[in-house]
């Protein structure tokens, strides 16, 4: 960190920046929210062989505790509302993955019931590809979330009258 | 002291609701009056799109129905399109058609164990049951490629034949499950928790059950012995010898038992087919609707124009209609297929079974608690993808 | 044959002239029956034929004949172990099959859903699959794959 331990060895200097998200991306709470078929593979994820919870990822079941969601499947047109709503209900910051082609595009159902693309909808973070994706798409593209989030610039400084203020990006 | 009934909306979002399902409670209390299911959360269309779409294509939609039996929706559509046809499929395609089935049974079985224990509490269950599940997936993804989304079945036998390795997988799998349900077994079965929960909740009587329409293990838990793959064999089935799982009170524990009944079965199926598995073509031998071996579409131009005709046009298909069920894990799946004579289906329709046995649990779970509610939805053992379609 | 079915012969000696063609084909027999008769005929077949499943109940669209859908039944008998399929032309509604099964409940209001066909004392006729303020009915063949508010992709077949 570019300091010779001046002020000990159980001090370390870093920035807010760094130590805030250093523990958002440490523990990603996803909320339980599968829709179709990548729900299955998000199951398969979290739970014995590839445990997600090693990565301290672990899903809520309600979104006022989530700080993620992994739009895990195709969305409809009936149910957009209903996911909104559900996001909208999660606290900030929150993230969102579009894990698989449906929430991606809306992969091979290109029909009347179904929405083309979750982004048309919610600000996308991370998509993952895949037909559903395999287990192993879906950490890496968590982990790419947490390498999205430890480069993220705050401004809790500014509260207290030290630093800068960020205006978010128009 | 007064009453009053109070409404609860349950879903689209829930844990316990196996997907986008959506009921609406009215509670007198605690105690279930009265249950409007709302579906439809994950209707994408599939029947109209397969209209727009040759035989080939629309193998890869029936996937993504009930995702956790994939094969099961495959092998459903591909012996009607040629039972359409008239095709008749070699025997090794046959014998790998069951092995695959049965794979997807335990699978979708596994799952079922998985979630509903889970549902009712017993989480040990879940992580050991995925574990198993995992030795599945790495045959499908052996075979197909592919872990969840297989497209393996072709219509007039496989894509390709089954790789080395194979049947060294599915013997694995034939030896040591049997040990592993036993674990699960003794972890629910004498569980008193478990049995509370269980026994006595969600009974349907036979009479209801096949006035409902139920098919599957639902069925078959409430007394009525109705299996498809031994009263209408397809795909060799008749060649096998098992038993077919019937229980006696219609209730969510008796209907657990016919589900683990039927796991162990699956395992001597899979032990008998492995032994009927000989060598041979896994295609028939109808040019005019398999696609030409992968050596002559790289290495000939007949082949690569043949590959390119079926591909992008499909085949004819004679005028007419057909209706095939086969016992998928959650029932009677079928498929019903209006031809006019052209190379895409004139329509396609599926007889959903989680979509007919849903309609049941308003019937099964009226008077129970709330709490209880949960375990009837994990003992119908639902799929929102076929639901939906 | 068609013909010599046991369910097609008691058929034609009770309802003689609402049975409009027996057909059979790939060894599924197929009865087309007048729809004002529809009721009647699928509860001998359930009572006295112990047709006692109902499979499926769905709907073709022929678009440009007239009478324009055909409502289709699949029924099977545990029993027997046999299917039969019933099928009835109709316009825009048919008698509702919920009173003889509760299957037909929510199979008939997706039917109604999809393609729009009016089931007559249908206890709970709603839309089933889509939202409750859809307008159309999609799985109708003028109605267009990708909706009626948006182009069509060009790209490929579809």
């Amino acid at each position: 960190m570019g300091v010779d331990q001046p002020l000990g060895e159980n001090i370390l200097t870093t920035s807010l920046d760094s130590l805030v998200n250093w523990a958002r991306k440490s523990s990603i709470w996803p909320m339980t929210f599968g829709l179709a078929c990548c729900a299955i593979e998000m199951m398969a994820t979290g739970a014995a062989k590839h445990d997600l919870d090693r990565f301290g990822i672990i899903f809520r079941a309600s979104p006022r505790q989530s700080d993620c969601i992994i739009i895990a499947g195709t969305v409809t047109k009936k149910m957009l509302p209903v996911i909104q709503t559900v996001y909208e209900q999660m606290p900030e910051p929150k993230w969102v993955i579009a894990m698989g082609a449906c929430a991606c595009s809306g992969g091979i159902f290109d029909t009347y019931s179904v929405v083309q693309g979750i982004d048309e909808a919610l600000p996308v973070d991370v998509y993952i590809p895949g037909c559903p994706p395999r287990p192993e798409a879906l950490l890496y593209g968590i982990m790419k979330l947490q390498d999205k989030i430890s480069k993220e610039r705050n401004s809790f400084g500014s509260t207290i009258g030290l630093g800068e203020k960020l205006e978010p990006a128009a | 002291m007064s009453t009053e009934i109070m409404t609860l909306n349950m879903g689209p979002q829930h844990p316990s609701t196996h997907g986008v399902l959506r009921l609406v409670v009215e509670l007198d209390g605690e105690i279930v009056e009265k249950i409007t299911p709302h579906i439809g959360y994950l209707h994408r269309g599939i029947e109209k799109l397969s209209e727009h779409r040759t035989y080939h294509q629309t193998i890869p939609l029936t996937d993504r129905m009930d995702y956790l039996a994939p094969m099961h929706n495959n092998l459903g559509y591909v012996l009607a399109v040629e039972k359409l046809l008239g095709i008749e499929v070699p025997e090794r395609a046959q014998t790998v058609r069951v092995i695959m089935a049965e794979l997807t049974r335990l699978k979708s079985h596994l799952v079922w164990i998985a979630c509903h224990a889970l549902d009712i509490g017993a989480m040990t269950v879940f992580l050991y049951a995925f574990r198993e599940r995992e030795l599945v997936m790495d045959i499908y993804e052996m075979v197909s490629g592919a872990r969840m989304t297989s497209n393996f079945f072709r219509v007039g036998g496989l894509s390709k034949d089954v790789p080395e390795g194979f049947v060294p997988a599915v013997q694995n799998i034939v030896d040591t499950f049997i040990g592993h349900f036993d674990t699960y077994e003794g972890l629910l079965t004498k569980n008193t928790i478990w049995l509370q929960r269980t026994v006595g909740n969600g009974v349907i009587s036979a009479e209801d059950a096949i006035n409902y329409g139920l098919s599957g293990p639902p069925l078959r838990g409430s007394g009525v012995d109705f299996d498809l793959r031994r009263d209408e064999p397809y795909s060799g089935y008749e060649g096998y010898d098992f038993q077919v799982a019937v229980g006696e009170k219609g209730d969510t524990f008796d209907r657990y038992k016919c589900r683990l009944v039927e796991m162990r079965q699956s395992i001597s199926i899979l032990k008998q087919a492995l032994g009927k598995l000989k060598p041979g073509p896994v295609l028939a031998d109808e040019p005019q609707v398999c696609y030409p071996p992968k050596e002559d579409v790289y290495n000939s131009i007949e082949g690569l124009i043949h590959h390119f005709k079926i591909a992008s046009e499909g085949f004819p298909a004679p005028e007419g209609e057909v209706y095939v069920g086969v016992e998928n894990p959650k029932g009677e799946l079928g498929y019903y297929l209006v031809s006019d004579g052209s190379a895409k289906p004139y329509r396609m329709r599926v007889r959903p079974p989680s979509f007919v046995n849903l309609s049941a649990i308003e019937k099964m779970a009226k008077g129970s608690m709330m709490a209880d509610l949960v375990a009837v939805i994990g003992t119908l053992d639902i799929v929102l993808g076929e639901i939906d379609r | 044959m068609a013909e010599n079915h046991r369910a097609v012969v008691k058929l034609k000696e009770r309802f003689a002239d609402s049975i409009l063609e027996c057909k059979e084909f790939r060894g599924e027999v197929t009865v087309t029956v007048k729809k004002e008769k529809i009721l009647e005929i699928l509860k001998t077949l359930k009572e006295d034929l112990r047709y006692n499943f109902l499979t499926d109940v769905t709907a073709v669209d022929y678009l440009g004949q007239s009478p324009r859908f055909m409502v289709v039944y699949n029924l099977y008998s545990i029993p027997n172990k046999d299917r039969l399929r019933v099928k009835a032309p109709v316009d825009d509604s048919i008698d509702s099959a919920t009173a003889l099964w509760n299957t037909a409940n929510w199979l008939e209001r997706e039917v109604y859903d999809l393609m729009g066909i009016n089931f007559v004392n249908h206890p709970d006729l709603r839309r089933i699959l889509m939202p409750d303020d859809w307008v159309g009915y999609p799985l109708r063949k003028d109605y267009p794959l990708q909706g009626p508010d948006r182009e069509p992709y060009k790209g490929r077949l579809s």
